[in-house]
């Protein structure tokens, strides 16, 4: 360090310090000054690059947001297929540009509306859809040519997935047209989200048979959305979000190359999903960092030659789990600020919670503020007029550095391992995560860390009540009796022929997707599907740790 | 006979396999003294009741993210009667609605519900009182 930076420290030091401790909000521990001397190694061209080049630390794109906006997606999804479609339109109305589908619980978990395990949970947090006669009522009358779709499902992403593409071919819109995303990420399922059904092995396998159909059918489409945003939910640190997710992501592209396809081939299609909580600098630090981070590797150890296998596009969500049930419209000023750091880190699409979310769906009203507050920072605030305006801070560029010299080092560990699977299968992603969420915790009981609301600045008075979006039991009983009435009126030889090809199809190595295809088609329903495919592939079970 | 460490089962229920709350609370839970065993994702309330009576613990608590709360805790409660199991409190947390919450301690399907914010040595020392209290009547 210079002897300037020296002489500042000696006054800093002679003066009294605030009760700290000065920390992110992943307990990392902050300097009370950045200056050039932490900076001092950073070579631009090496290390940061101009936007749309290598290695991408500035964006992926040459113009950024002086070319387009990023996407504003809001993740919705309630009840039936029916009143899902009218919040896509209203949304539309709104002047959202993507729309993001939230399915309900038994639809994400494999088991359709009238299984036993679907009682109580069918349009909760999400919408329930059974068949292809829901997906063709979500999005009645949304042209699918003109709006991106994104749907968070997971463990039987290939067969939602399918059920899209034979709704858009039903409305004229061939598959090569179609664009959007399936999340599609089992790894980050079995560490942090824990919704699977099939073991690793199956499930790795449909994740690779999807990559290859939509190489060769669907190829705008994003065939996978590699998750960090749930290990953050479930209580990660910042650094290990993102660690955990570039390593999932190395991962699929291990797998891809495993089946025979060229990285090429699939690497340009794999998207990423990042949560954006409160801390500020290392929200923007993280994003920055995992740009320069999958470049390096796809280029360095992948070999990849395309320039878009090298570029991490992704989307952000703010932070469900940084929402507080008291004073909620603090909710909406925390997802602001966190809404800015995603935009500062170089997002390409962005969700901005409700502040009623913590409690339930959120209702038409506080959408529609989350809505405005992303519009707000696009054309108010001023922060889109330049590219990575936060490049060349000492601050930001240190902690970018330090996050990946941090992810590098989980890298080494997880190969320790044998890769991600194995990390799986020894919990070390999930006790990393339960560790960092009970350190969280304490943090706030004991004050350390201050919450607005919770352990400080707490109102005496009851907090009004709020409007919340509330199920009715109906919606229940009418999935189940629209299902029961399906299950009546299709052609259920065929749908027996579909089920029976499948199985054999599972038993075997061809693709699945054009198999799931022809079940979807014959309006085999989800919950039959998989049926089929556990009796092939089994379930995963989990040993829990805490 | 008296029982020397208060024994829970923290369970969850349901499809949704958002655990984080499950387990800071089962570490608390744990880290307060208490014997903690959890039952691991995707129980039924069939299965967290079995398991409550083979491990014979004095209080369930039940983490409900999912929506479902307004089936879920009357139908543990309504298991825990059949069983003749009365005596193993319920409580439970989560994202449920002030309205809710009210509706299922009136009508008695829980003990306690906490919401996000809950702190645990709010919950260690709901649970304590509670147990001190039913259990100074078998000492």
């Amino acid at each position: 360090m210079s002897n300037n930076f020296l002489s500042w420290k000696a006054k800093y030091d002679a003066q009294k310090e605030r009760k700290g401790p000065f920390f992110t909000v992943s307990s990392v521990p902050i300097d009370p000054l950045y200056a050039p001397g932490h900076t001092a190694d950073i070579d631009y061209e090496r290390d940061l690059g101009n936007p749309g080049e290598y290695p991408y630390t500035r964006g992926v794109q040459p113009n950024m947001y002086r070319g387009r906006l990023w996407t504003m997606r809001m993740f919705a999804g309630f009840a039936t297929a029916t009143e899902t479609n009218a919040r896509y339109k209203y949304l539309l109305k709104q002047g959202q540009t993507g729309l993001s589908v939230a399915f309900d619980m038994p639809t994400i978990m494999g088991y359709d509306s009238d299984h036993p395990r679907a009682y109580g949970e069918v349009g909760r947090v999400g919408v329930a859809i059974d068949s292809l006669q829901d997906m063709e009522t979500l999005f009645q009358d949304i042209p699918l040519d003109q709006v991106s779709t994104s749907m968070t499902i997971n463990a039987p992403a290939s067969i939602l997935w399918a059920m899209y593409i034979v709704a858009a071919e039903k409305q004229g819109v061939p598959a090569h047209k179609l664009t959007g995303t399936i999340q599609n990420d089992i790894l980050k399922e079995y560490i942090a989200q824990k919704s699977w059904i099939f073991p690793p092995d199956p499930s790795m396998r449909l994740i690779t048979d999807i990559f290859k159909y939509a190489k060769d059918n669907v190829p705008k489409w994003n065939s996978i959305s590699i998750s960090g945003y749930h290990i953050r939910e479930a209580g990660s640190t910042a650094l290990q979000e993102l660690a955990f997710t570039l390593a999932d992501g190395f991962a699929y592209v291990e797998a891809g190359i495993k089946a025979g396809l060229d990285v090429d081939d699939f690497a340009p299609r794999l998207s990423f999903f990042f949560n954006s909580h409160t801390d500020f600098f290392e929200e923007i630090a993280k994003l920055r960092a995992a740009r320069r981070i999958w470049a390096r590797h796809m280029k360095e150890i992948y070999h990849a030659k395309n320039e878009k296998s090298l570029l991490l596009r992704f989307h952000t969500q703010t932070a469900g789990c940084s929402l507080t049930g008291p004073q909620m419209e603090n909710n909406i000023v925390r997802t602001a600020y966190q809404a800015m750091a995603a935009v500062l880190g170089g997002t390409q699409s962005l969700h901005t919670n409700s502040m009623d979310e913590v409690l339930a769906l959120p209702s038409e009203k506080s959408v529609q503020i989350a809505l405005r507050t992303q519009q707000v920072l696009a054309y108010e605030t001023g922060v889109t007029n330049t590219i990575d305006p936060l490049a060349g801070s000492y601050f930001v560029e240190t902690l970018t550095n330090q996050m990946e010299e941090g992810a590098e080092e989980y890298f080494r560990k997880i190969d320790e391992f044998g890769g991600v699977l194995g990390a799986i299968r020894e919990n070390f992603f999930q006790q990393e995560i339960a560790d960092a969420a009970y350190r969280y915790q304490k943090e706030i009981e004991s004050k350390d860390r201050i919450i607005v609301g919770i352990n400080g600045f707490v109102n005496e008075k009851k907090d009004d009540k709020m409007d919340l979006l509330k199920i009715d039991p109906e919606v229940e009983r009418a999935q189940v009796r629209k299902l029961t009435a399906l299950k009546q009126s299709r052609d259920n030889i065929r749908v027996q022929t579909t089920l029976t090809d499948l199985k054999e199809t599972a038993q075997g190595t061809d693709n699945l997707i054009p198999k799931i295809m022809d079940a979807v088609r014959a309006y085999a329903t989800e919950g039959e599907i998989i049926a089929v495919l556990k009796d092939v592939f089994g379930e995963y079970r989990e040993q829990a740790v805490f | 006979m008296k029982k020397t460490r208060i024994r829970v089962l923290v369970g969850k229920p349901g499809l949704d396999g958002h655990d984080r709350g499950a387990k800071v609370i089962a570490r608390a839970l744990r880290d307060a003294g208490m014997e903690v065993i959890y039952s691991g994702l995707h129980q039924t309330p069939e299965q967290l009741v079995e398991a409550a009576i083979q491990e014979d613990v004095d209080l369930i608590g039940v983490s409900v993210l999912s929506g479902a709360h307004m089936t879920i805790f009357p139908r543990i409660k309504e298991l825990l009667k059949e069983q003749n199991a009365k005596d193993i409190l319920l409580m439970g947390g989560g994202t449920i609605p002030e309205e809710d919450i009210a509706t299922l301690i009136e009508n008695g399907s829980v003990e306690a519900l906490f919401t996000p914010g809950a702190t645990t040595t709010e919950i260690v020392s709901w649970i304590e009182e509670k147990l001190s209290l039913s259990k100074g009547d078998v000492v």
